[in-house]
């Protein structure tokens, strides 16, 4: 830089006329995220209400979000009065009329998370900042769903988590204006350790793999408590990279272990790739300390289980919800939305919109789209009809507590969807714990913030 | 004025005018009507584009001047990100603190990882610098998590330290008190025109920006850059080491990569891990290119128009289509949006990825061609460059 | 001991990827100067290639079952797949189930007409330009064949197993007199090595022992002078790039049932693919093969919980860091030759 022709003189030129520029910005004052008539963010003036869907749209995940799109779709259909009327049925809180949201018409707009948290901000900062969105949900990974928390928590706009399932979303990062109706990793290990004992005995060693970021971590820890809990010994974890394809090196050394359990804390493509390397190495037929070699996949998904297509018969794993249920709300959803699509609906659609009319009728009980009132109509709100049987919004930490399903991989599918059948209905006291849990503490969430 | 000559100095005024203006510029469409889709004028994306320009002209001090392509520069943006964020925690909200920090350890770190790619040219150092980002993302994302809270992106927590943390602060970033997130709606006909505290803050820093890498493209250091370039070899027998040089280029590009990455947490208090992903440094690369490398204008172009594509075609759904086609007869409709939700939606990727063929194969030189050749048209004689960056305005390699 | 063997067997295995991709990589990048950003999804199209011959075997005509019923209430619909009324529900299933194999007869003449295509169409307007324009046009082009596949077989993984007689794993262990059941390998692992050495050895035999060979090596080295030769090299360099995509398009075929392949799979092998070839050096086909396998082999060694208990993250990194190292000791990496992507 030696040699460039800076000068005194040119410098100070330059800062005063940097500190002209800095000067400037001083004479726009003005509300905090535009819109400001009701007192709150983006309060809806005319006679339509807008809501924010934002979706995997782009990368691995990007047919759970059209699935989740789907079910969005179907959701403002209801809610408008169009269509079959689906969970509005079923749903114990009759509020919901047809007549869209406190009279106004709901609209939509959408928006790509692309599975990162900044793409997610700034997707759903768009939606609040351009088109007036009064309530954001959606996302498919735990990650995004944090992130896009945290930015509806600043900027007053009410949250409804799409599929997340780490602990930290109601854990240590719950906050007031963010809600999962999604179950966690402490509820599929307190539901699916007992069913494991039950089948696999209770002298087991479990070895797990774990994708290397925060859901694999929390999943990993809920997992190893409960199974330890049953008397089960964790014989080593070992982190795979989130970018990991091919497992083979991590599956190899399973097989120099004496542990006769694996299981794979992985989700999407890493649970894919993980599970068919496992089934590829012949770990199931393998015989240790003379029992059989196990595996377990903690949390199921439908969509990406038909990734790993024959692989899954017996394995055992959680999900939130599962089409087959034959609760009247369940049968009412897979109804609509199968007569839409054409075929059944995924735990992320269902979730998703059951978080959609869990907002629309805590809007129309509070008589407000305020957030903070709808904060107070969602905390400790009991509802049931909703395809997951009575459930709770508990009040400290935003989580619904209800019946956890343990699904196994089905030996002999009928059809494509076929592909999980639900083993057990775990009971809400089962999976129930105290909000200062240790795999939750650390967590505060603050107080609702209208915005504006 | 400003050590410029007058070319310089009319261009330079065309681009402040353009800068403090993006708000009107971008809000071509009334409220309301149809066309308000395409409407780009909010702060997220204005910051955005303001500060990937940053971010893209410092890239340029680098590629387009000395030739050498960095697939790295991901990794200034993420600890920059990460600096910002850093200071909101121990500190409090205000941006200044974090930003000079951003940029003084993202110098450092592109002291580091420069002094040692730099050994190797071409290809070698392309994939050093590669090498280099991806362990930081790879890192940060899994193992670093304690400091950089990985996958969930580091953020503040109301049980962080924030020692300066006032009475009456805002609890949003902010510059001695004026809250980034401050908007001020100007309603105008069916118009509204939205001035954001946080764009302006980042415009006027791009200004700056944008008037150093003008200084360094005129300097005599900058001609330098421009000979290693051209021909190393030849600097050798001419008895001048070149390594200082293209290491002081890389510190600077390091350090507005690290300034981008901190406005970005500036302007919303999150740092992603994914920030420092070989994508975004690809990122940074193909808009470079698309907008025109070697130019002063062209990062910036091409850094607006990637960064409109991507959020504004993200969100045309099939619903917004069919609203726009509704005059058309059922079955034309549902064919033209079939068509074209292909494009749009979810399949935004897809128009990028051909907008990128389309730009390269119908204009070598980028955004920046495109826009000589019209002004040509236009004015019917020999163009003289108006906003070009004179000698060696071609193409870089 | 037989930890250790296992992971060489799994280095060998991801070595053969690599060198599978990294070969067909060098063969355009090192030897034609094309950065080729679209290689990736070269391997990707080989792979839905599988997928492609797998939904055409499948195509089924549908018969209505009124006994059963379907998740609304509505008569089951069967589908029987054609092959099966054909050839009978056995062979029909066991044409179904040889699909992968099946595929590599497939995926030949379709990747080598899309080298061809995409060569002739668009990278030869590219020779000449510089190096960034490559990289945008190839990178725009990776995300239109992407985005297009996405379109067809939507984004999730899609299950192609191997044939059900190569489901089952060798036991090494009891050759070597190890205890049976210690070190056992799938064969379809096995398959994938051996393919990949044949293919690679059929490469190096074409470039070294035919007159075509000679040219396109001469070409690599000296293309001008070549040219003045009056041979016509551009056309040879056409066919070389059918046969880069051809190699990346069957290393992407037999990699299906080791994986299930989704439309990213090529952007996940793409960074990875580069840092081989260059870490092997430009412009160096043994380099390539090499760097293959050696990468293969350290990033297995890496992932074992000893090494990560010793160095945590190691296994995230371990790629990088050799290809960093390598760079730095050689300058041109392993066996880079003088000059070739050097400015």
């Amino acid at each position: 830089m030696s040699k460039s022709n800076f000068t005194r003189r040119g410098l100070l030129r330059t800062g005063a006329a940097a500190g002209a520029g800095l000067a400037m910005p001083t004479i726009f004052t003005g509300a905090a995220w535009s819109g400001s008539h009701g007192g709150f963010t983006n309060a809806p003036t005319g006679s339509t209400v807008t809501l924010g869907f934002n979706v995997p749209q782009s990368g691995p995940y990007a047919d759970e979000g059209a699935d989740e799109l789907r079910a969005y779709m179907l959701a403002v259909e209801h809610l408008n009065g169009e269509g079959d009327g689906g969970m509005l049925n079923t749903f114990s809180s009759k509020t919901l009329d047809g007549t869209g949201i406190l009279g106004k018409k709901v609209e939509y707009v959408t928006g790509d998370t692309q599975t990162k948290s900044d793409a997610a901000r700034a997707s759903a900062r768009s939606m609040i900042e351009k088109d007036g969105a009064i309530m954001i949900t959606g996302g498919s990974s735990s990650g995004v769903a944090v992130a896009v928390q945290g930015l509806c928590q600043e900027a007053g706009i009410i949250f409804m988590a799409g599929l997340t399932h780490s602990n930290d979303t109601t854990g240590k990062d719950r906050k007031a204006n963010g809600f999962r109706h999604f179950f966690n990793s402490y509820m599929s290990g307190a539901a699916l350790a007992p069913v494991l004992a039950k089948a696999y005995g209770t002298d087991r060693k479990a070895y797990h793999l774990t994708a290397d970021y925060n859901w694999g971590y929390t999943t990993e820890e809920a997992i190893r408590a409960a199974t330890e809990a049953m008397g089960w010994e964790t014989v080593n974890t070992v982190k795979t990279p989130l970018t990991q394809t091919d497992f083979s090196s991590y599956i190899a050394p399973v097989l120099q272990s004496d542990a006769d359990v694996l299981v794979l804390n992985h989700y999407g493509g890493n649970m894919v790739n993980s599970l068919t390397n496992a089934v590829q190495f012949g770990l199931r037929d393998r015989i240790v300390n003379g029992k059989q070699f196990e595996i377990v996949v903690p949390l199921y998904s439908r969509l990406m289980a038909k990734g790993a297509g024959a692989n899954v018969k017996g394995i055992f794993g959680s999900t939130n919800w599962h089409w087959s249920l034959q609760d009247e709300g369940s049968k009412a959803f897979v109804k609509s939305f199968g007569t839409k699509y054409g075929f059944p609906p995924s735990q992320a659609a269902h979730t998703c919109y059951v978080q959609t009319l869990l907002y629309a009728d805590a809007v129309q009980r509070a008589g407000s789209f305020n957030p903070c009132a709808v904060v107070e109509a969602l905390e400790g709100f009991e509802f049931d009809g909703l395809g997951n049987g009575p459930t709770l919004y508990r009040a400290d930490d935003h989580q619904c507590f209800k019946d956890v399903l343990v699904v196994k991989g089905k030996e002999n599918p009928s059809s494509e969807f076929d592909l999980l059948e639900i083993v057990e209905i775990t009971p809400v006291e089962q999976v129930t714990y105290p909000p200062d849990h240790p795999q939750f503490a650390g967590g505060d969430l603050g107080t609702c913030n209208p915005g504006a | 004025m400003f050590g410029l000559n007058r070319r310089d100095t009319r261009f330079l005024l065309i681009v402040i005018a353009l800068t403090l203006l993006t708000p009107f510029i971008l809000q071509p469409f009334p409220e309301g009507s149809a066309l308000a889709q395409f409407n780009a004028g909010y702060p997220d994306l204005m910051q955005r584009i303001a500060i990937f320009g940053i971010f893209a002209i410092g890239f340029n001090i680098l590629f387009g001047l000395t030739g050498y392509l960095s697939f790295g520069h991901a990794a200034f943006l993420g600890v920059g990100s990460y600096a910002v964020v850093w200071m909101y925690k121990l500190l409090d909200y205000n941006v200044l603190p974090g930003l000079v920090l951003a940029i003084v350890t993202s110098g450092l770190f592109a002291l580091a990882i420069g002094y040692l790619s730099l050994r190797r040219s071409g290809i070698y150092f392309s994939i050093l610098t590669l090498a280099f980002a991806q362990m930081s993302f790879n890192l940060a994302y899994s193992v670093l998590t304690p400091i950089t809270n990985g996958e969930t992106g580091l953020q503040v927590y109301t049980s962080d330290p924030q020692i300066l943390l006032g009475e009456n602060e805002p609890n949003v970033p902010h510059l001695f008190g004026l809250a980034m997130n401050e908007s001020y709606k100007l309603e105008l006909g069916g118009w509204v025109f939205t001035f954001n505290v946080g764009y302006y803050f980042t415009a006027v820093i791009a200004i700056l920006a944008f008037y150093l890498s003008l200084r360094i493209f005129r300097s005599p250091f900058g001609m330098m850059l421009r000979a290693v370039k051209s021909n190393q070899t030849r600097l050798h027998y001419t008895g001048v080491n070149p390594r200082p040089y293209t290491l002081a280029a890389f510190v600077i590009s390091g350090m507005y990569a690290g300034l981008a990455g901190g406005l970005l947490a500036a302007m919303d208090p999150l740092a992603g891990a994914e920030r420092m992903q070989w994508t975004e440094s690809g990122a940074v690369v193909i808009m470079t290119i698309l907008g025109g490398a070697g130019t002063l204008m062209g990062p910036v172009l091409g850094a607006g128009f990637i960064k409109y594509l991507e959020k504004i075609f993200s969100k045309i759904n099939e619903n917004i289509l069919e609203g726009w086609f509704a005059f058309l007869p059922e079955g034309m409709r549902e064919v033209v949006v079939w068509v074209l939700s292909r494009f749009t939606g979810e399949g935004w990727a897809l128009t990028l990825g051909l907008m990128f063929m389309l730009v390269v194969i119908f204009l070598p030189g980028g955004l920046m061609e495109g826009g000589r050749r019209i002004a040509a048209l236009f004015r019917r004689r020999p163009e003289t460059g108006k906003d070009d960056s004179a000698p060696g305005g071609a193409p870089a390699e | 001991m037989d930890a250790i063997l296992l992971q060489i067997l799994n280095g060998l295995d991801k070595g053969s990827a690599y060198a599978l991709i990294a070969l067909g990589l060098t063969l355009i990048f090192g030897t034609l100067g094309v950065v080729n950003f679209a290689h990736g999804a070269m391997f990707m199209i080989g792979a839905f290639c599988a997928v492609t011959l797998q939904r055409l075997l499948s195509l089924s005509y549908v018969t209505i079952d009124e006994s059963r019923t379907d998740f609304l209430g509505n008569p089951l619909k069967i589908r029987t797949p054609y092959v099966e009324s054909w050839f009978g529900p056995e062979a029909g299933q066991a044409i179904i189930d040889w699909s992968v194999p099946l595929a590599i007869v497939f995926a030949i003449p379709v990747m080598v007409g899309l080298g061809f295509l995409m060569e002739r169409g668009l990278i030869r307007h590219f020779y000449k330009r510089p190096h960034a324009d490559q990289i945008l046009v190839t990178f725009g082009l990776a995300i239109v064949l992407q985005e297009i596949v996405k379109f067809f077989f939507g984004a999730n993984p899609i299950p192609t197993p191997a044939p059900e007689a190569f489901s089952g794993s060798f036991d090494f262990g009891v050759l070597l007199g190890f205890e049976p059941n210690s070190i056992i390998y799938p064969y379809w692992r096995m398959i994938y090595f051996v393919f990949a050495l044949i293919i690679i050895g059929a490469v190096f035999a074409f470039l070294r022992f035919t007159t075509f060979g000679m040219v396109v090596r001469a070409g690599m080295v000296d293309r001008e002078t070549v040219g003045l030769l009056g041979i016509d090299i551009d056309r040879r360099f056409t066919v070389m790039f059918g046969i880069a995509a051809a190699v990346a398009g069957l290393a992407g075929v037999m990699y299906t049932p080791i994986n299930a392949p989704n439309f990213h799979m090529g952007m996940d092998f793409l960074v990875l693919s580069f840092v081989v070839v260059v870490v092997g050096g430009m412009g160096s086909l043994p380099g390539g093969v090499l760097a293959g396998f050696l990468l293969g082999i350290l990033e297995s060694f890496a992932s074992m919980s000893q090494v990560i208990d010793l160095l945590p993250g190691i296994n995230q990194i371990i790629i990088f860091l050799v290809a960093i190292v390598v760079l730095l000791v050689r300058p041109r990496g392993l066996m880079g030759r003088k000059g070739v992507m050097e400015e």
